[in-house]
């Protein structure tokens, strides 16, 4: 058993950052995935998720949204434990009830988009507020024909997703997370379901998030050029660890690992 | 045809048709009970008690591979020996409601494992409730694909009913019965029940199929 | 009275009853086994009249009772002169009733079948019957074999019916204890058990052993 008392029951002072990673581990019976993980987002900040696959970086996101339980360390959302709650001053594994309230705070869009089906893309971004915000259905609506107009989607609002492309589905995908007003957003490889002619409509939505918002950001991509652009600081995963990781000018233009240059340079070459 | 008296299959006719109405009250009695019970069998299974789990996947499979006709018997004649009285129309739709959850809790449980993993990480990421994830997300996907193996089971509770006559429950085949044992033919009353329910049950059918069709349209799906 | 006790009275006449519910069950299987290939083929023919003929089986059987079929073959077709005895009576209906079901198995299975191999059997100049017998059943009896597990336990369940024209198998053993003790619970209750011990502890396993040996005769275990 981990020695809970290590970790504070919340954080304080000065800096105190959206979201802490600290030293979380996450495996799958011998597998480990993520081996004692510390990573901080500050507020308002875009990081960006790289690595091969089975490097662990979607399972860093997955925790977030506790989609995964973790094996040991705790995480941190806007200074408040997320993974565990107090109890008697010291950390215990939050129960279901907890978790449903940690976890307000933070919103995902996932490869494979996810929309309900039999929903339209309005109910679709109206689900969330009417049923767990308790928004009035006015109020839900306005707020999702707001976001549905800014992710371009306000025309087929009334279209069920099985009538939609995968870019139009996954700008609504975007919609339907950002109608719950989280403070973090998590997109776990956003792009890797479209065709090629329709991911800039999905990338461009999200460029458009950053320059116009200050939410925090945490995504896992393949496209390295778009996450060179938008990205805060850019985190190289490597076999359950951060490997290196900087600002993106850095990493991408003067890698200093190894295993850095060698991913950078395979992926490049598969371009 | 051979030794077939029209006149005594008109005389008899209505007899018949008043007691089609009572097989078909039966049936949807019956129906009404599975539908409902089968989703508490499904639904228990998913619970996180892996004991609660095995003990109705273990009532189920009983239930199941176990002649309905025999759990006639034993929900009518069970009851009196423990001082508990049971009309044969109670005991009946007890017996072939509790038979048919347990079928209709295997569509359901097929139904809700269809639906996507996707689906369910989506509902935790918009922090739905678990029963809303149910009610509003899960089981409206898990019907569609229900609706083929729910409509079958339709028309498999109705063609089991005749069963209830060994308890005396006036249907189809208990006035079938009636009449061929005060009048001594068979042929007719026999012949006419098998009518009568293919009558109903081929159209019915293909009527589901329809309904169907109708659902998934209008659910946006596909 | 123990349970025990009425166990051991009454062990004989389960006994009887279970063997002649297990002659029902084989007998009729055996007969839906046959007219469920015949009939889901026959289906399948480019004869219309086959179709036809093999439609109006399905149709009738699946679409009446089983009970309404048992009846009438005991009860009616005396008439017509033909009469059989209420053992061959009892498991002639079971087995037409649930072959009727097995030939729609056997349909689907033939039809889930991929389309290429019909054609690279086709492309070998095989035989029609060769290339049904050696290329498609094959393939398809093996697609075809987890829902036939579900059909014997549905046929096992049938075969509790002929106690109604007096087969004297375990339902109507345990009615006649039923009326000879008064113990309802212990009667039907221990006919339930049976049953469920013969479903889930013998056909159940005899069916997913006979998937394992044809998925390993196909190669796809």
């Amino acid at each position: 058993m981990e020695d809970m008392s290590q970790y504070p029951t919340e954080l304080s002072g000065p800096d105190v950052p959206m979201v802490r990673f600290m030293s979380v581990t996450k495996s799958y019976g011998a597998l480990t995935v993520l081996d004692s993980l510390d990573l901080d987002v500050s507020e308002g900040e875009m990081v960006t998720v790289i690595g091969p696959s089975g490097s662990g970086k979607t399972t860093v996101l997955r925790m977030l949204m506790t989609l995964e339980t973790i094996n040991g360390g705790v995480i941190y959302v806007d200074g408040k434990p997320l993974t565990h709650m107090e109890k008697n001053g010291v950390l215990v594994r939050a129960d279901a009830k907890y978790l449903r309230r940690a976890r307000s705070s933070i919103g995902m869009c996932f490869q494979h988009f996810n929309l309900f089906p039999h929903m339209t893309a309005i109910q679709n971004c109206m689900e969330g507020p009417v049923q767990v915000l308790g928004l009035p259905k006015a109020e839900a609506r306005e707020r999702s024909e707001e976001l549905l107009s800014m992710v371009g989607m306000i025309d087929k609002k009334d279209q069920h997703p099985s009538r939609l492309s995968g870019g139009q589905q996954q700008r609504v995908a975007i919609a339907r997370a950002l109608a719950m007003r989280p403070k973090v957003m998590l997109f776990d490889e956003v792009t890797s379901a479209l065709d090629p002619e329709v991911i800039g409509e999905v990338t461009g939505v999200i460029r458009k998030l950053v320059a116009e918002h200050n939410l925090t950001m945490l995504m896992v991509t393949h496209q390295m050029g778009f996450a060179r652009d938008i990205s805060d600081r850019v985190c190289f995963f490597y076999q359950g660890k951060i490997e290196e990781q900087g600002a993106p000018e850095s990493l991408f233009g003067n890698p200093q690992r190894e295993r850095t240059q060698q991913f950078l340079s395979a992926v490049k070459a598969a371009d | 045809m051979f030794d077939w008296r029209w006149d005594f299959a008109f005389e008899i006719l209505p007899r018949l048709l008043q007691a089609t109405l009572n097989t078909l009250a039966a049936a949807g009695v019956g129906y009404g009970i599975a539908v409902v019970l089968g989703l508490v069998f499904a639904l228990a299974q998913r619970t996180p008690s892996r004991i609660v789990t095995m003990v109705v996947r273990e009532c189920v499979e009983f239930i199941r591979s176990t002649p309905l006709v025999l759990q006639i018997f034993f929900v009518f004649f069970v009851g009196p020996q423990f001082g508990i009285r049971l009309s044969p129309w109670v005991a009946g739709m007890i017996a072939i409601g509790l038979h048919y959850s347990a079928y209709l809790s295997e569509v359901y449980r097929g139904g809700l494992d269809s639906v996507p993993k996707g689906q369910w990480e989506a509902c935790t990421a918009l922090n739905l409730s678990t029963t809303k994830t149910y009610f509003r997300v899960i089981i409206p996907q898990a019907l569609p694909p229900s609706l083929a193996g729910m409509g079958n089971y339709l028309v498999g509770i109705f063609k089991d009913t005749p069963m209830l006559s060994v308890i005396g429950v006036a249907e189809l085949m208990q006035a079938a019965n009636a009449i061929g044992g005060s009048t001594y033919r068979y042929l007719e009353p026999y012949t006419m029940v098998g009518i009568i329910f293919l009558a109903i049950s081929l159209p019915a059918a293909g009527m589901i199929k329809l309904f169907e069709a109708w659902v998934r349209k209008k659910l946006g799906m596909n | 009275m123990s349970y025990w006790e009425f166990l051991a009275q009454n062990a004989p006449r389960y006994l009887d009853g279970t063997l002649v519910t297990i002659a029902q069950f084989f007998l009729s299987a055996m007969l839906a086994v046959l007219l469920a290939l015949t009939a889901g083929l026959m289906k399948l023919s480019r004869n219309a009249a086959m179709r036809w003929t093999a439609g109006v089986y399905i149709e009738i059987f699946r679409g009446t009772s089983l009970l309404i079929q048992l009846y009438w073959i005991f009860f009616v077709l005396p008439l017509f002169g033909v009469t059989l005895d209420k053992f061959y009576a009892g498991f002639v209906a079971v087995g037409l009733n649930l072959g009727a079901y097995g030939a729609e198995l056997v349909r689907g299975g033939i039809q889930s079948v991929p389309k290429g191999q019909w054609e690279a059997a086709y492309a070998l100049s095989m035989s029609p019957a060769k290339r049904m017998y050696r290329i498609i059943l094959p393939q398809a009896l093996l697609n075809m074999l987890p829902p036939w597990g579900n059909l014997m336990i549905e046929l096992l369940k049938a075969t509790a019916l002929v106690s109604l024209i007096s087969v004297t198998d375990l339902m109507f053993e345990a009615k006649q204890i039923n009326g000879s003790t008064f113990l309802s619970a212990q009667a039907f209750g221990t006919a339930l058990i049976i049953y469920y011990v013969f479903a889930r502890l013998i056909v159940t396993p005899f069916m997913r052993w006979l998937e394992r040996v044809m998925a390993r005769k196909l190669g796809r275990a």
